[in-house]
C-alpha cells in the first residue's frame, strides 16, 4: 500500500470509511478548524487541515510566523488556551482527542502523543534535577518502581546521546548548554515510549553544528522506535534533514503537500515557490533575491477565496472568489491553487499578457 | 517618493568628503580587541572571567561588507558592541579612517558614531515602545543639535527611503508594526545620522524568510546608493555568504579565520570553518547529511580551553594545539585569507603541519 | 538603482492617525467598564470631600445625645447617627476630607522623592546605588505598620505628624520599585541604540529612561493609595493621627466601635467606606496598568 497515496486519498475527504488503511493511521485530522475568541477580537488560526500519519512517517510542516503551524500542532495535544474553539475530527492513536476528559487526555499525553518544545527551559523543570524528572515521568505513567524508574533514566539519556549520562542524572536543567538541554527534553519526551512525537520548531534556537546533530538524532530515534513523527519547522532546511512528506502551510491551511523531493524540485504552489526563491543558498550572491511582496493576512475573519491571493503575482478575479481545492499532480503531490502550472510555464503566462 | 536633497545620493568612493585616507586606507582597522567580563564570585575569591573578546584584530575596506559568522558565545555581538563604545574595551586600539579613537591625537567617541551606526537584532526592544517611528528616527540628530523640525522632515525621507510609506508610519507606535517593518525602522534611525559604517548585528535573524529576503534587498540597495560599509554579523552562514565580500570567523572569542567570501566557502582551512560549513542543512532532499560533523556544545567561554580553543572538539587535536596558541596568519604570499590553526603554520610541531624551512626551526630553538 | 526599488510594496495595515501615548491611554480607559465604574467612585469621593459643606444639612460637630444611634432612614438623618447623635452622613462627608488629605498626601510627596532617588540608584553608579539601596533596607526591616506607629509615636499625635510618618514609611517601597525598572529600562537596546546615535547621558535618560519608568512608578503610587487610607485610619483608630472630635473615618470607627451591639449598622459604615475608596484606589491602579502597557492588544 502506497502510504502516500493513502495520504493523498486523506486530504480529498475520498476514503471510504470501510477503508482498512485507516486502521493503522496513528494520527487522523479531517477539517480541523482552530479559532480564538476574546472579548477583543477573533482570530482564524487554522482553517480546514486534514492529513494522516501512519506509524514511522515524518511530516514536516513548514510555514512562517503566523501560519498556524504551532497551533495545529498544539491542538493535537489539546494544549490551548480555554478561548480556543477546535473544530473537524481529530485522531489520535485511536482517542478522539477533542472528546477527552481531562484525566483521560493527561494519560493519553506523554504516552501515546508527547511534544518537544523550542526552548527546554520552558518544559524543564528547573528545580528538580533532570534524573528526577524523567524517572518520575515513567512511574507515574507506567506504575513502577523507583529503581526501574531511574535505570530506565539513565537508558534515556544514553539513548539521546548525552555523554557521562550518569552524571548528567543529577544536573539541573540550567547546569547544562543548550544542546544537552535539548536533549534532555527528548529523552523526557520518549520517556513513556509515546508512538506520536510533536516537535515544535526544536532546533530553532539551538547553533548550528549542534542543530544538524539534534536532527539526525531524532532522525535516528524515530527511525528506531517507529514512530510517527510531526515536526514543525519555519526552516526549509531543518525540514528537509528529518521529514518524508512536507506540508506547506499559509493562513491556517496546508496549500501544498508532497514529498520533499517533490516539494523542492517541482513546487506548484506560487506560494511554496516564493518560499524557496527566498531561500538563500551559495549561487544567489551579486543577483537580487526573489521576494513575496507584502504581508500574510490577518486572520480576523474566514477568507472566501484563496489566502495567498492577494500577494499573488499570478492571482486571477477567480481566485479571490472561491477557494481552491486540493488537486493532485502525482499519488504523492497536491497543491490547493488554481493557477497549477509549473513556475516556467507561469512565467511565460505572465510574459504574454 | 522623491529622496531629499539632504540625502547623500549615489557618488563615487572619491565624491565622499569626509574621505580622509584615500581608497586605500581600511575604513576601520581593529587591533587587539579584547574584553573580559567578571562574573559575580565570592568575596576574596579569584573571580570567574568571561573571555567575550581576547585579542580580536582585523580590518575594514571602504565599501566593503565584512561578514562576522560564528555560533552563540563567539564574541560577535560583543564585538561589535565594543566598536560602538556600548562597552569600554579592555584593550586594543580602533582606528577609523586613520584616526585613532580616543587618545589625544584621535577622534572622540562622539565623532565615531556620527560615522558609525547600528542596526540591533531585536526589532522590538530596540525601539522605544513609548515614542511615534518619526521622533524615533530624529532622535539621534535633535541629540545632535539638529531643528526638530528638520529632522523630523528628514525623518519622513527616511522612512520612504525604507520603504514605509510616511504619512502612515511617521506617527505610530512600534508595537503597531510588524517585525519586518520595525526593523526597517531600526535601519532609517541608523541612516539618520549619515554614517559611513553600518554595523548590522544579527539584523535580520528574528524576521520570516520572505522578510528576510525584503530586508536583504533593501540593505544592498542602501549600500549602493548611499557609499555604505558594512559589517554584518550573523549566526546564520547563507545570509553572511549572500552579504560578504570578505567573512570573520569567530570561535570563543577569537578569530580563526577570515578570507574573501568565496574562497573561504569552497576551501575553509580551519577544521571549524569547515565543521560549521558542513552542518548548514542542505536543501537537497536526495543528498540528507548523514553525520554531524562535530559533537557536543560550543564549551563555556568562562574556562576556555588553552592553546587553541577548538582543541576540544577538533578532530586533529594533538599536543601542541594544548600547549601553544595558534597565530591568525596568510595561508600564502600576499593571500587575503588567514587562518589560526597549527595544521596551516609551518613548523608548528603539528604532524599535518607543513616542514618548515631549516632557518626558521634554528630561529624558534 | 533606482530610489523605489528599494522599496518594495509592502502591505500596510489600516491607517492609523497619530496618537499621543496619553491619549492612546485615555482611550484604553474609556473601553474598561470596571475601571470607570472605579473612576467615577472615586470622582464622587472627591466631590463629596470639596463639597461637604453645601451637601449636608448639619454641623459634623454638633448634636443631640438625644438623638443618639439613629438608625438608617430616620427622617432629616438618613444615614442615621452617632454615639453622641452627629449626623453620620455630614460626618462622613467631612470625614472624607481628612481621610483623602491623610491618604493621598503622603503618597504624592513619597513618589516625588522616592521616584527621584530610586531613578538615580538606577542610572548611578555602583557606590550611589549601593549608598541609596541599603539606606532604604534600613527601614524595610520595619513592617509598615509598626514603622508608622514608632514614628507617631515619637513625634507625637496630629495630623501633620501622621502625615509625615506615613510619607517616610511609604519611600522606601517607591524608591525599590523606581530602581527596578530603571535599571530594567536601561538594559533595553533602545537605551544602547539612543546611546549609539552619539546623544549625551541627560538627554538619554530625559527622553527614553523617564518615559519608560514613569507610568510603572504611578501605577504603583496609586496602589500606595489605598494602603495608605487603611494605615492612616490604622493610627487614628488607635488614637494617634486624627484626634476627637474631628471627623476622619478611622478615629469615626474606633468612637462607633463601643456601639457596635446597639446598632452594628452604623458602626460599620466608616469602615464600609474605607473599604470601597481603598479598594476603588487599588482597582484604579489595575486598571492604569493594563491601559499604560500598550503592548498589551486590547
Amino acid at each position: 500500500m502506497n502510504v502516500h497515496a493513502h495520504f493523498v486519498a486523506q486530504l480529498h475527504g475520498a476514503r471510504p470509511i470501510a477503508d482498512p488503511a485507516a486502521s493503522d493511521a496513528l494520527v487522523d485530522v479531517e477539517d480541523m478548524t482552530v479559532t480564538f475568541r476574546s472579548r477583543e477580537r477573533v482570530v482564524h488560526a487554522v482553517n480546514g487541515v486534514s492529513f494522516s500519519l501512519r506509524r514511522g512517517e515524518v511530516l514536516g510542516i513548514l510555514g512562517e510566523s503566523g501560519s498556524g503551524k504551532s497551533v495545529t500542532l498544539r491542538a493535537l495535544m489539546r494544549l490551548l488556551p480555554d478561548h480556543a474553539q477546535v473544530g473537524g475530527k481529530v485522531v489520535v492513536a485511536g482517542h478522539d482527542v477533542a472528546r477527552l476528559d481531562e484525566s483521560r487526555l493527561e494519560d493519553v499525553r506523554g504516552r501515546a502523543i508527547s511534544m518537544i518544545f523550542q526552548e527546554p527551559m520552558t518544559a524543564l523543570d528547573p528545580v528538580f534535577t533532570i534524573g528526577e524528572q524523567i524517572a518520575e515521568t515513567v512511574r507515574r505513567h507506567e506504575g513502577c518502581d523507583r529503581r526501574t524508574a531511574e535505570a530506565r533514566a539513565l537508558d534515556l539519556l544514553d539513548m539521546v546521546q548525552i555523554p557521562s549520562a550518569r552524571r548528567r542524572l543529577k544536573a539541573y536543567p540550567h547546569e547544562m548548554s543548550g544542546g544537552m538541554r535539548q536533549r534532555a527534553m527528548i529523552a523526557l519526551a520518549l520517556s513513556c515510549r509515546p508512538s506520536v512525537l510533536l516537535a515544535d520548531e526544536p532546533t530553532t534556537a539551538l547553533d548550528v553544528t549542534v542543530q544538524i546533530q539534534v536532527l539526525l538524532l531524532l532522525r535516528k530515534l524515530q527511525k528506531e522506535l517507529g514512530m510517527a513523527v510531526i515536526f514543525v519547522t519555519h526552516d526549509v532546511g531543518a525540514a528537509i534533514e528529518v521529514s518524508d512528506r512536507l506540508a506547506v502551510m499559509y493562513a491556517g491551511r496546508f496549500v501544498e503537500t508532497g514529498t520533499a523531493i517533490d516539494m523542492i524540485e517541482t513546487p506548484r504552489h506560487p506560494y511554496t515557490n516564493g518560499l524557496l526563491d527566498s531561500m538563500l543558498s551559495g549561487d544567489k550572491r551579486g543577483q537580487r533575491l526573489e521576494t513575496i511582496p507584502g504581508a500574510p493576512p490577518s486572520l480576523g475573519q474566514a477568507p472566501a477565496g484563496c489566502s495567498f491571493a492577494p500577494r499573488c503575482r499570478f492571482a486571477a478575479t477567480s481566485c479571490t472568489l472561491a477557494l481552491p481545492e486540493p488537486t493532485a499532480f502525482s499519488p504523492t503531490h497536491t497543491a490547493r491553487c488554481f493557477r497549477m502550472d509549473t513556475k516556467a510555464e507561469r512565467f511565460a503566462m505572465l510574459a504574454d499578457a | 517618493m522623491k529622496p531629499s536633497a539632504d540625502l547623500p545620493s549615489t557618488k563615487s568612493p572619491a565624491a565622499e568628503p569626509r574621505d580622509r585616507g584615500g581608497p586605500a586606507q581600511p575604513l576601520l582597522i581593529v587591533e587587539g580587541l579584547r574584553k573580559h567580563f567578571p562574573l559575580k564570585g565570592l568575596p576574596f575569591t579569584r573571580r570567574p572571567v568571561v573571555q567575550a573578546v581576547d585579542g580580536v584584530s582585523f580590518a575594514v575596506k571602504k565599501g566593503e561588507t565584512l561578514g562576522i559568522v560564528g555560533e552563540s558565545g563567539c564574541g560577535k555581538s560583543t564585538t561589535a558592541r565594543l566598536l560602538m563604545h556600548l562597552i569600554e574595551p579592555d584593550a586594543g586600539t580602533i582606528v577609523f579612517d586613520g584616526d585613532p579613537v580616543g587618545g589625544l591625537r584621535g577622534i572622540s567617541v562622539r565623532d565615531l558614531r556620527r560615522q558609525m551606526q547600528m542596526v540591533f537584532q531585536d526589532s522590538y526592544s530596540s525601539l522605544n515602545p513609548r515614542a511615534q517611528i518619526a521622533d524615533i528616527i530624529a532622535f539621534g540628530q535633535i541629540a545632535h543639535g539638529r531643528d526638530a523640525t528638520e529632522a523630523r522632515e528628514r525623518a519622513h525621507d527616511l522612512l520612504a527611503r525604507v520603504g514605509l510609506a510616511p504619512h502612515l508610519f511617521a506617527r505610530r507606535y512600534p508595537h503597531e508594526l510588524s517585525g519586518g517593518q520595525r526593523q526597517r525602522v531600526n535601519i532609517a534611525r541608523a541612516l539618520a545620522m549619515d554614517p559611513r559604517l553600518v554595523l548590522l548585528d544579527e539584523a535580520v535573524s528574528a524576521l520570516d524568510k520572505s522578510v528576510e529576503a525584503q530586508v536583504l534587498n533593501l540593505l544592498q540597495d542602501l549600500k549602493q546608493d548611499l557609499n555604505l560599509t558594512y559589517i554584518f554579523i550573523s549566526h546564520d552562514l547563507n545570509v553572511v555568504r549572500y552579504m560578504s565580500d570578505r567573512v570573520v570567523v569567530m570561535y570563543l572569542g577569537r578569530i580563526v579565520e577570515i578570507g574573501e567570501v568565496e574562497a573561504l566557502y569552497r576551501q575553509p582551512r580551519h577544521p571549524y570553518t569547515r565543521a560549521l560549513l558542513s552542518a548548514v542543512p542542505t536543501l537537497d532532499p536526495r543528498r540528507r547529511t548523514e553525520a554531524p560533523p562535530l559533537t557536543g556544545d560550543p564549551p563555556n567561554p568562562i574556562n576556555p580551553p588553552s592553546g587553541c580553543r577548538f582543541r576540544t572538539r577538533c578532530p586533529f587535536a594533538e599536543g601542541v594545539c594544548a600547549d601553544r596558541t595558534p597565530i591568525l596568519a596568510a595561508i600564502g604570499e600576499g593571500v587575503d585569507h588567514a587562518v589560526a590553526c597549527h595544521m596551516d603554520t609551518a613548523g608548528s610541531g603539528h604532524s599535518k603541519a607543513p616542514a618548515a624551512p631549516v632557518s626558521s626551526l634554528e630561529a624558534a630553538e | 538603482m533606482s530610489i523605489t526599488a528599494a522599496a518594495p510594496a509592502i502591505s500596510i495595515p489600516a491607517p492609523v492617525a497619530g496618537k499621543g501615548y496619553w491619549r492612546l491611554v485615555g482611550e484604553r480607559l474609556a473601553r474598561d467598564k470596571v475601571t470607570l465604574v472605579v473612576a467615577a467612585i472615586l470622582l464622587a469621593v472627591i466631590l463629596v470631600a470639596i463639597f461637604a459643606p453645601l451637601i449636608t444639612a448639619h454641623d459634623p460637630y454638633v448634636g443631640r445625645v438625644a438623638n443618639r444611634l439613629k438608625p438608617i432612614g430616620t427622617p432629616n438623618h438618613w444615614l442615621g447617627t452617632d454615639e453622641v447623635g452627629r449626623d453620620l452622613w455630614t460626618r462622613l462627608a467631612y470625614g472624607s476630607r481628612l481621610t483623602l488629605l491623610t491618604g493621598v498626601t503622603p503618597v504624592i510627596v513619597a513618589t516625588l522623592i522616592g521616584a527621584t532617588l530610586g531613578i538615580v540608584a538606577g542610572i548611578g553608579g555602583r557606590v550611589v546605588n549601593t549608598l541609596v539601596m541599603r539606606t532604604m533596607d534600613v527601614f524595610y526591616a520595619f513592617p509598615s505598620v509598626l514603622l508608622a506607629i514608632a514614628i507617631c509615636g515619637v513625634l507625637g499625635s496630629g495630623v501633620r505628624n501622621m502625615i509625615l510618618s506615613l510619607t517616610i514609611v511609604f519611600i522606601p517601597p517607591v524608591v525599590r520599585v523606581s530602581e527596578s525598572v530603571t535599571t530594567q529600562v536601561r538594559s533595553l537596546d533602545f537605551v544602547e541604540a539612543a546611546r549609539a546615535t552619539g546623544a549625551s547621558l541627560a538627554m538619554v535618560i530625559r527622553h527614553q529612561v523617564i518615559a519608560n519608568v514613569l507610568s510603572p512608578i504611578l501605577v504603583y503610587a496609586t496602589s500606595l493609595v489605598s494602603l495608605s487610607i487603611i494605615l492612616a485610619a490604622g493610627l487614628s483608630f488607635l488614637g494617634l493621627g486624627v484626634a476627637p472630635p474631628n471627623a476622619e473615618w478611622g478615629s469615626m470607627l474606633n468612637a462607633l466601635r463601643q456601639s457596635i451591639y446597639v446598632n452594628p449598622v452604623n458602626a460599620a459604615l466608616p469602615g464600609l467606606v474605607i473599604l470601597i475608596t481603598s479598594m476603588a484606589f487599588n482597582l484604579m491602579s489595575d486598571g492604569l496598568r493594563s491601559a499604560m502597557d500598550v503592548r498589551l492588544p486590547r
